[in-house]
């Protein structure tokens, strides 16, 4: 992974006294509310219903033991003892007072970690596939271009007061696992015709109260260009994005208004005036980052285990991934287990999985979009080890890619957002499908859960999506299914009235007894069918007279 | 006099800017008002409508930018002035960073260049960076206690500081 150099480090450290100093005067009356709320947000921190919450990034996913243990401390010394990693590789902390968090961010910053930028109408955290650098179908490691992104977007003074916060995320591989059609800014990383290493530029993706999936506005932008490229994007977004309305200010908007195709000549008439400028990328620029890039010293020609556990096969099968070097795995820690909040790590947990991370995977790991943990590095024959340490830890819960890995924001229960909770529909769900073979038949399917049309959890692009709404109120779920994302990724479409809290797992159920009848082959996925049939099927067998359920929420609402 | 900031220290500040509304239009009198003497700063508008007047007068003048003004159409007459001032009605309203930009960079303006209205001391460092040396803060605002923003956070990498000059 990346390691600072000197730049990097004066950087975080000069931030973290700027802020000091900024909540001193805040404290003191000296610094307005309003001002002062745009500059805490851009370094992480909102004022939420109960508390404060501090949101750290992990840039672009990487994380290392020493990290992860001053997280841990963080966890424990500032907030309730634990922490929530988010959909977007940040992990957020719900309790902590405002007064201490400079102090958290100067320990931050003494094993290179910070919040700057994870908030605000700024360029936010850039994000990445966690299998970057070990997937088989990898084209191009994005890792470079992750943290030349990151340094170039951090502190960039023209774009630090955008219309909206702004995302971008890379992929590198043929299976896009870093949902780039839903962001800002996709970068699809790439080889050209002349052998050169270039990108794929997709611009106006989202998700929130208007989701889109963004417009390919170029097809293949060699490297040299990345950043005079983006910067013509980001110009003309910043000077011509919407101000006036919050819900109108994404770039997805603006381009939505010229549509894609004005909008891609406006960004090449802008990029024409900086292409081969100053801010070109040379051979040397992205040397300097590369070589700070420490990579793992794989062995050779190593065995494999040869463990025959039917519990340990049921976790290899769904949580063991690929690996581009002979004899090693990427293992998925799942955080999904019943009964814990999705993506909630303790601080016990943590200092367990860096030790882990140290004696299996080079003492790095990676934190998903998918709110879950890798360790990317394994050797094969360590996996029955691995797994019986990590089903200790109570974090083998073999789901990875099934139905209880849902997605979720933090919902009502922790967020002044939210319309109604997310947290335990997720326990519910999961309570409802606990029987694993059954959950094994079931096979891949992504449900995702948001507390309100912010879409924090990513119910858009779930194949199940489950959206919290406010009804004189009352919490409501509105159910939609045919999203996905991925390299085909698409949005779902609501299936009909929002359910009440209790009615939500047997409608789920419903939707799946219904995949399952009509599933052509094993291998047909739950999203397959419906792209396969269309969702009225579906909205049937979910709303039908029949059911009892579906009575007995109309007469809830109608008390409502 | 007032006091404002110019390359990092405070200075005297000279300029007046004069509101385009009443030199618009003729008053009740039929006649359109005379301008001031001494250095102004003078809308686009105003600019547009009475260029040879303002250029025919002794004192400087300056141009007044707003946030959604088209540099290019101005470029051609930027020799003209003596400064520009951008005005920022609300300091999250990021345009005129990269207006700022358009006039150093791709517009060659080597004179002053003012950031005013809703500026105050935790956006100097970034203005600067974008093209400001000049700082107009909103009323109240310490200037003095301001020129310590400068020096908060040292300079990126090399690689993102090259910018066309």
């Amino acid at each position: 992974m990346y390691r600072y150099d000197e730049i990097d480090q004066q950087l975080v450290d000069a931030r973290v006294a700027q802020f000091r100093d900024q909540t001193r005067r805040h404290l003191a009356g000296e610094l307005g509310e309003e001002e002062f709320k745009a500059l805490r947000l851009r370094n992480g921190l909102y004022l939420q219903r109960h508390a404060p919450m501090l949101r750290v990034a992990i840039p672009y996913g990487m994380l290392c033991a020493a990290q992860l243990r001053k997280l841990a401390h963080v966890a424990r010394r500032y907030d309730r003892g634990y922490g929530h990693f988010s959909t977007r590789q940040n992990i957020q902390f719900n309790w902590p007072r405002l007064e201490d968090v400079p102090e958290i961010l100067a320990e931050l910053a003494t094993v290179q970690l910070h919040a700057i930028q994870t908030s605000g109408n700024t360029i936010r955290n850039i994000t990445c596939d966690h299998f970057a650098g070990v997937a088989p179908d990898e084209v191009v490691d994005p890792l470079v271009w992750c943290e030349l992104l990151r340094q170039w977007s951090t502190f960039h003074a023209e774009f630090a007061y955008l219309p909206r916060k702004f995302k971008i995320a890379v992929s590198g591989s043929r299976a896009d696992r870093a949902a780039i059609l839903v962001h800002d800014i996709g970068l699809a990383a790439r080889y050209g015709e002349a052998g050169e290493v270039g990108f794929r530029i997709a611009v106006g993706g989202g998700l929130g109260r208007a989701p889109a999936i963004g417009e390919v506005i170029r097809e293949f932008l060699p490297w040299r260009h990345l950043l005079t490229y983006l910067e013509a994007i980001l110009r003309v977004y910043n000077r011509y994005g919407r101000r006036d309305n919050i819900h109108k200010a994404r770039i997805k908007m603006l381009v939505k208004a010229r549509g894609p195709e004005a909008f891609a000549r406006e960004v090449e008439a802008e990029w024409a005036h900086a292409k081969d400028g100053p801010a070109t990328l040379s051979a040397q620029d992205v040397e300097r980052v590369a070589v700070r890039f420490t990579r793992p010293a794989y062995e050779a020609s190593l065995a494999d285990h040869d463990c025959r556990d039917p519990a340990f096969l049921a976790w290899q099968r769904r949580n063991v991934h690929p690996h581009r070097v002979p004899g090693y795995a990427a293992v998925t820690l799942s955080l999904k287990k019943t009964g814990v909040p999705p993506g909630d790590v303790g601080a016990d947990q943590m200092d367990a999985i860096a030790a882990l991370a140290e004696r299996y995977s080079f003492g790095e790991l990676r934190v998903t979009h998918e709110q879950n943990l890798v360790l990317a590095d394994v050797r094969r024959a360590d996996l029955p080890g691995l797994w019986r340490e990590l089903r200790a830890l109570g974090l083998a819960t073999p789901n990875a890619g099934l139905l209880t890995n849902i997605i979720s924001c933090p919902g009502g229960d922790f967020c002044s957002l939210a319309n109604a909770r997310s947290i335990p529909i997720a326990e519910a769900i999961q309570r409802r499908f606990d029987d694993l073979d059954y959950l094994f038949d079931i096979g891949e399917l992504d449900l995702n859960i948001s507390g309100c049309m912010n879409a924090c959890g990513h119910h858009h692009v779930g194949h199940i999506g489950i959206l919290g709404v406010d009804k004189q109120g009352a919490e409501f779920y509105q159910l939609e299914i045919g999203g996905a994302q991925g390299p085909h990724a698409s949005l779902g479409r609501a299936l009909g009235r929002a359910l009440a809290a209790e009615e939500v797992p047997g409608a789920v159920e419903r939707l799946i007894e219904l995949y399952l009848e009509r599933r052509g082959t094993d291998d047909e996925r739950f999203i397959d069918v419906v792209r396969r049939i269309g969702i009225e099927p579906f909205k049937e067998r979910v709303y039908g007279e029949d059911h009892q359920e579906s009575q007995a929420g109309r007469r809830h609402l109608a008390a409502a | 006099m007032a006091k404002i900031i110019r390359n990092r220290r405070l200075d005297d500040d000279t300029w007046r800017l004069l509101e385009a509304g009443p030199l618009l239009a003729p008053g009740e009198d039929g006649f359109v008002p005379e301008f001031p003497a001494g250095d102004i700063i003078v809308p686009l508008e105003l600019w547009r409508l009475r260029g040879d007047e303002l250029t025919a007068r002794a004192g400087r003048l300056g141009l007044l930018l707003a946030a959604h003004d088209e540099p290019e159409s101005i470029a051609p007459d930027l020799a003209r002035f003596s400064l520009v001032a951008v005005r920022f009605d609300k300091f999250a309203d990021g345009r005129g960073y990269s207006l700022a930009r358009l006039l150093r960079e791709r517009y060659r303006w080597h004179g002053e260049l003012r950031a005013f209205g809703d500026v105050g001391r935790d956006q100097l460092l970034f203005l600067e960076r974008a093209g400001f040396d000049g700082f107009e803060l909103r009323p109240g605002a310490d200037a003095r206690a301001a020129l310590a923003a400068f020096g908060e956070l040292p300079d990126a990498h090399p690689a993102f500081r090259r910018r066309a000059a």
